[in-house]
C-alpha cells in the first residue's frame, strides 16, 4: 500500500533542523464543506457577500470572549524559539508552518484593524488587510496545525498557537468556508450519535459480537452492554472503538477491566462519542452542544460516574472543560473524580491488586508509549502533577515486560503529535500527515533500532489511526500501534478464565 | 466528478465515493477498480456483496472486526483476517471496498 505522491521523509539517527523551503506546502488544504454540512452546525453555507467585515467582526467578537487571544496576538517579541518545535515544519521544512509564522497569519490582520499603529501606519508594524490571498493562506496552513500545543511548551510567553488556529477556524466557518472533514462529522453526532454514524442497532450487532469472542476465547461471559438503565458508569469513548483496528482491542480491554472490577456499566447509543471536533474548529456552540449530549444520557441512564475511554481531545474536553460546556454534575457519585479516565480506573484497580495480570501474555512485543499531546499537554490524571505520564507507563510496566521509552525530547510535555490530529486526519490531507509524523517516527525508529522495541502504544483515537495509515509510507507494519487497554487484555487473567494450562490439565486427567 | 459506466453517468464526490448509494449496480465496482489496475476476482465481490447485504441491514458499513468475522466464517477461517482483506484491497476494506460498494464513506478518527 503506501503509495505516495510525494517525497516521504527519510528517517535520520538524530533530528536536524531543515533548511527553510518557503511555499512548499501552499498547495495543501483540505476539501471545502458542503452548504447542507455548515447549515448544521449553524454557518453560512458557503462565502458570504461582505466576507471581510463579518471576518473582522467575528475577531472582534473573539477578542472580546477571550482575553487569552488577545494577549498572544500582542505579545510575541519574535524571539525564535518555537520556529523548530512544530512536527509540521520539521516535516515539511515550510517555514509558514513554523508557530511564530502561523500565528502571524492572524496577527498581522489583527493589527490592522485592532491596534492604532496598524491602522495609521499598517506596513510599518507589519498590518494587513484580510485580502482574499490571506485568506487562501489562512484556510491552507491553519488546517497544517493539530492544535498539539507543542510550540507552546517552548515559548516564553506560553503563547498557545492552538488557540489562534481554533480561532481562526471559528472566523472562517462564521463567513461560509467550512472544512469538510471536521463540519460533516460534527453534523453525524448531531444526527446519529457518533463521528462515524453509526446507528444503534449497528453498535448493539457489533457489541454482540465482541461478547462472543471474549467468551470464545476465555470462556467467561464479559458484557459489553449498550442503553442499560441503572448501570453505576456510563462508559464514553470514540466510536472508532467500535469500528477500527487497534481501537476495538482497547475496547474489549475496558470491558474486561470493568468485569474484573465487578462494577455495571454500561454505553449510551445517544453518546456513543467521546471526541468532540467543536474543540477543532474553534466553535464553543458546537463544542457544547455535543457535550451536552453526555449529560442527556447520564441523566436518562440513571448513572453514578462517567469514565472515558482512550481518546486524547475528548479526554481534554472532559478533563478541563465538562464542567462548564455541560454541568453541574451535581447528580453523579461524587466519591469518584467527575469524570474519570479509564486510566485512572484500571490504575486504581492495579494498585489495590484487583487485576490478576500475566504479564508474560505481551512477551511478544516489546513496547514503547505515545504520548497523546491533548492529554500530555492539556489535562491530567490521578492527582498528582505528571500523572498523564505516569499513570499510562505503570498500566504499560504492570501488563508488560519490556518497555523502553522514546528519546526524552520527544515524550511527556514536550511529545511530538501523531501528525494527523485537530481535524487533520483525512485522506486529503494524507500529505501532510505523513510528513508531520516525521519527528514522531525518527523517535520510534530509534527505539526500534536502540532497543528492540517492536511496538508502540497509545490512548488516542486519531493517533492509533494516524500510524496506522503513516506508519506503511516509512516503511514500518501498520499493526505496529496498539491500544493500551488491549496490552492489559492481553495481560488480564479473568476470575475463571479457561487457561491453556487448565486445558491441558484437563485433557491430561481425561 | 462523474464516471461513465456502460454509457451512463454516475455522480461520485471529491473523493471518488458515489454520490447516490441506490443508483450502484455492479459495472461501477468494475470501472472504479480498473482505475485502481486493480482486477476484480470472486474473493473481491463476496466482500462487496458483503459490504451492501451488511449496509441495507445497519445503514452503515461493517466495522473491521464484524467484517473480518463474519468473512472467517463465510469463508473459512484462513481469511478471517485484515491482512486477508488488505491483500483484496490494499487501500484498505473499510475504504476501498466501501468504494467499490457504493457505500458513503466511514468518517471519524479510523
Amino acid at each position: 500500500m503506501a503509495k505516495a505522491d510525494f517525497q516521504v521523509p527519510v528517517l535520520k539517527q538524530y533530528p536536524e533542523i531543515p533548511e527553510i523551503e518557503p511555499g512548499v506546502m501552499a498547495h495543501s488544504s483540505p476539501f471545502k464543506s458542503k452548504p447542507q454540512f455548515q447549515a448544521e452546525l449553524g454557518f453560512p453555507g458557503e462565502l458570504v457577500d461582505d466576507w471581510q467585515t463579518k471576518a473582522i467582526d467575528k475577531m472582534g467578537d473573539l477578542l472580546g470572549r477571550y482575553r487569552s487571544l488577545r494577549v498572544y496576538l500582542d505579545s510575541c517579541v519574535k524571539c525564535g524559539s518555537c520556529t523548530d518545535k512544530c512536527h509540521y515544519y520539521l516535516g515539511t521544512h515550510d517555514p509558514k508552518n513554523m508557530p511564530v509564522a502561523r500565528q502571524d497569519l492572524m496577527r498581522k490582520v489583527y493589527r490592522r484593524h485592532f491596534t492604532l499603529a496598524g491602522r495609521l501606519f499598517p506596513t510599518l508594524v507589519g498590518a494587513e488587510d484580510l485580502t482574499e490571498e490571506v485568506l487562501g493562506d489562512w484556510y491552507s496552513y491553519f488546517h497544517q496545525c493539530s492544535q498539539c500545543r507543542r510550540c507552546s511548551v517552548f515559548c516564553p510567553y506560553g503563547i498557545d498557537t492552538a488557540e489562534i488556529s481554533m480561532a481562526a477556524r471559528e472566523i472562517m466557518d462564521h463567513i461560509g468556508v467550512g472544512q469538510k472533514y471536521c463540519n460533516e462529522i460534527i453534523g453525524k453526532v448531531y444526527k446519529i450519535g457518533n463521528n462515524l454514524g453509526l446507528p444503534g442497532p449497528a453498535l448493539a450487532d457489533t457489541l454482540e459480537g465482541l461478547e462472543e469472542d471474549v467468551f470464545d476465547e476465555t470462556g467467561v461471559e464479559v458484557k459489553y452492554p449498550l442503553d442499560q438503565e441503572g448501570a453505576e458508569i456510563l462508559l464514553v469513548t470514540p466510536s472508532a472503538d467500535f469500528f477500527a483496528e487497534p481501537h476495538v482491542d482497547g475496547l474489549i480491554g475496558y470491558g474486561k477491566v470493568f468485569h474484573e472490577a465487578g462494577v455495571s456499566w454500561t454505553l449510551s447509543s445517544h453518546a456513543s462519542e467521546a471526541a468532540n471536533f467543536g474543540m477543532f474548529i474553534g466553535s464553543y456552540e458546537n463544542m457544547r452542544r455535543v457535550a451536552l449530549r453526555i449529560r442527556e444520557a447520564a441523566i436518562k441512564l440513571k448513572v453514578k460516574r462517567i469514565v472515558f475511554g482512550e481518546c486524547g481531545h475528548a479526554w481534554r474536553v472532559a478533563y478541563s472543560f465538562l464542567n462548564t460546556l455541560a454541568g453541574p454534575w451535581d447528580f453523579l457519585d461524587p466519591r469518584y473524580p467527575i469524570p474519570q479516565h479509564i486510566c485512572e480506573f484500571t490504575h486504581g484497580l492495579i494498585q489495590e491488586g484487583k487485576l490478576n495480570l500475566d504479564k508474560s501474555r505481551n512477551d511478544d512485543m516489546v513496547l514503547t508509549y505515545h504520548d497523546s499531546c491533548n492529554v500530555a499537554r492539556a489535562s491530567r490524571m490521578g492527582d498528582r502533577p505528571g500523572g498523564q505520564f505516569d499513570l499510562p507507563r505503570a498500566i504499560i510496566r504492570a501488563t508488560c515486560n519490556n518497555f523502553y521509552d522514546m528519546d526524552e525530547e520527544t515524550i511527556r510535555d514536550r511529545t511530538f503529535c501523531c501528525g494527523g490530529g485537530g481535524g487533520l486526519l483525512t485522506d486529503d490531507l494524507m500529505e501532510i500527515r505523513v510528513k508531520g509524523a516525521q519527528p514522531r517516527i525518527e523517535a520510534l525508529n530509534n527505539v526500534m533500532q536502540e532497543k528492540g522495541v517492536t511496538h508502540m502504544a497509545a490512548i488516542c483515537a486519531i493517533c492509533k489511526s494516524q500510524f496506522t495509515k503513516v506508519l506503511p509510507y516509512y516503511g514500518m507494519d501498520l499493526d505496529q500501534i496498539v491500544s493500551l487497554h488491549q496490552l492489559v487484555s492481553n495481560a488480564l487473567v479473568l476470575t475463571g478464565e479457561e487457561t491453556d494450562d487448565e486445558d491441558e490439565a484437563a485433557d491430561e486427567a481425561a | 466528478m462523474p464516471i461513465e459506466v456502460n454509457g451512463k453517468a454516475f455522480e461520485t464526490d471529491e473523493e471518488g465515493y458515489l454520490a447516490n448509494i441506490n443508483e450502484w449496480e455492479p459495472g461501477v465496482a468494475e470501472v472504479m477498480s480498473k482505475e485502481d489496475d486493480l482486477e476484480l476476482t470472486d474473493e473481491h465481490w463476496d466482500i462487496i456483496n458483503y459490504l451492501r447485504e451488511y449496509y441495507e441491514e445497519y445503514q452503515i458499513a461493517p466495522a473491521v472486526r464484524v467484517l473480518t468475522k463474519a468473512v472467517g466464517k463465510k469463508f473459512g477461517k484462513d481469511k478471517g483476517n485484515s491482512k486477508y482483506l488488505y491483500g483484496l484491497f490494499p487501500y484498505g476494506p473499510a475504504k476501498q471496498a466501501c468504494r467499490y460498494a457504493g457505500l458513503p464513506k466511514p468518517t471519524g478518527c479510523v
